[in-house]
């Protein structure tokens, strides 16, 4: 499936890029397998997916664990844990 | 109850507009609780506080927690309004407001949306050092989740 993804913060910074539409093979199911898909693209994706526990996750903009299927999102947002307020 | 005031804005909020927005013709409010918070200068160290949000998510993850706080301690009105971009040391960064019959709810919760902001609200803070070095991300804190946990 085809999955758009956009980055923020330091996870944007390291990828070098706010958004993009990837290929993904069929063995990507969960958040949990897309993080370990995505940090095996490349030194860039390597650094900032480094520690896949910490990275937060969005399906169609609302927060989910990594134990969630991706099947059907439209957008899926990937960044570091929020610091606002 | 009105419709809560959820706002995701670079230019600064006029505290006293916003409360009497939600005040101005009623007769029911016997309460209301405002936070601002502010950019801290670090003892001169910060130059400047660039918060980066995530467009749609931020206000629909903000609308969540304040409809939350409605619900949970029967607010009669409530705000929060977030600003993004450049923030200087001394300015506004967030605002919260909850209005309510009685104190303690309007007290509890402006706490409650303000603890589910900074843990859910898709927002990141990140500083520019005064001496021109390259700014950091500041890192989430664990007092934060621990304030946020407290309502679980």
């Amino acid at each position: 499936m085809k999955a758009n993804l956009v980055y923020f913060a330091w996870v944007r910074e390291r990828i070098g890029k706010t958004e993009e539409e990837i290929e993904l093979p069929e063995t990507v199911v969960t958040v949990r397998d897309l993080l370990s898909h995505l940090k095996g693209l490349g030194e860039e994706y390597e650094n900032a997916l480094e520690y896949p526990d910490v990275i937060r996750v969005a399906l169609n903009q609302e927060h989910v664990e990594h134990d969630e299927p991706i099947a059907g999102a439209r957008e899926i947002g990937i960044f570091p844990p929020m610091t606002g307020g | 109850m009105t419709t809560p005031t959820i706002r995701v804005q670079p230019n600064d909020f006029d505290l006293q507009a916003e409360v009497d927005a939600l005040t101005d013709g009623r007769t029911d409010i016997g309460a209301v609780v405002s936070f601002v918070g502010l950019c801290r200068g670090e003892q001169g160290k910060l130059s400047a506080l660039e918060l980066e949000h995530y467009p749609g998510m931020a206000e629909t993850e903000m609308r969540r927690i304040v409809d939350l706080a409605i619900e949970r301690f029967t607010l009669i009105g409530a705000t929060a309004i977030h600003r993004h971009g450049r923030i200087e040391p001394g300015q506004n960064i967030v605002l919260v407001i909850a209005t309510a019959a009685h104190r303690q709810a309007a007290f509890d919760g402006a706490n409650f949306i303000m603890d589910f902001l900074k843990t859910s609200a898709p927002f990141w803070k990140k500083e520019h050092a005064a001496d021109g070095t390259a700014g950091n991300w500041i890192e989430a804190k664990g007092i934060d989740d621990k304030a946020a946990d407290k309502w679980l």
